[in-house]
């Protein structure tokens, strides 16, 4: 679960092109939206197609990527929940 | 045309450089688009991480406003911008992106910057301009097509002052050039004042 998460932490800097923030920045429990990484509404999409592109994962209904998305902890439980 | 307009201030970024009023406030040796646009934000832009998602094109002219409206306090201000490749630079990009109907991944990021007028969009939202808003696409610079539309513009009301662009970005080559024009001004709005500044790094 570990290294899911590290990955997931440089797919979203590299993806979402947040130049100047680090994996080491990213907190498993930090928000990625609002407080935390700042993310927006674009990159929730960008988020979506990330999830099926690299984990071959669909998201049937865009609103479960509210709880989903919530930290890198809840992406990962998701995609471990989903690959298993 | 009418004289009673003057070009308060301009700025190009081109080559690696980036001036205001003739003046040079950024300059490298690097050639790619990418590094020269991540040394510049990083010596002129104060925390403003969006810069980083934006596409080349707004990149470009957002750096150039940058420069040119760093003391500007009045946002009633239109805007009447203008290139050759419009977005294609970044349509490009996006159409590689979907091309391959078994790696069908259109980027969403990527989608919202296949329109020029993105680009003044940036800018609006950095600046708080709320106004006015104009995107030509032409062969060439147009001082003529450019000053027509502002002249109206002012002669209307519809705004004190008009922010004019040239700024185009395509197959790694880059070009911007950014005036400010209103009621009061160090150079005559005229179109050979305007096709003189912009020479001044396009000779």
């Amino acid at each position: 679960m570990s290294e899911l998460k590290q990955e997931l932490k440089e797919k979203i800097i590299e993806q979402l092109n947040l130049e100047d923030v680090s994996v080491e920045e990213i907190a498993d429990n930090d928000p990625l939206f609002g407080d935390g990484l700042g993310l927006d509404s674009i990159d929730a999409l960008e988020l979506i197609v990330m999830l099926d592109k690299d984990y071959g994962i669909k998201l049937a209904d865009p609103k479960e990527g509210r709880k989903i998305f919530e930290s890198i902890n809840t992406m990962a439980a998701y995609i471990s929940a989903k690959k298993a | 045309m009418k004289n009673d307009y003057y070009i308060e201030s301009y700025s190009h970024v081109k080559n690696g450089e980036i001036s205001v009023n003739g003046k040079i406030v950024f300059k490298t040796l690097e050639t790619e688009f990418k590094p020269v646009m991540k040394a510049a934000y990083k010596k002129l832009v104060v925390d403003y991480p969006k810069f980083f998602k934006m596409d080349n094109l707004s990149k470009l002219g957002f750096l150039a406003a940058e420069v040119l409206l760093k003391n500007e306090s009045d946002k009633d201000m239109a805007m009447v911008f203008s290139n050759r490749a419009s977005s294609l630079d970044t349509d490009r990009g996006y159409q590689s992106s979907i091309k391959d109907s078994t790696q069908y991944y259109p980027s969403p990021a990527v989608f919202v910057y296949t329109l020029a007028n993105i680009c003044m969009g940036e800018i609006s939202i950095r600046h708080q301009i709320h106004s006015e808003n104009c995107f030509f696409v032409m062969d060439e610079f147009s001082s003529e097509t450019l000053s027509y539309y502002t002249n109206q513009l002012l002669d209307e009301n519809k705004a004190k002052k008009v922010l004019c662009a040239w700024v185009d970005v395509d197959n790694g080559k880059y070009n911007a050039f950014l005036y400010v024009v209103s009621k009061k001004g160090t150079f005559v709005h005229s179109n050979a004042e305007i096709n003189r500044l912009y020479k001044t790094t396009n000779e």
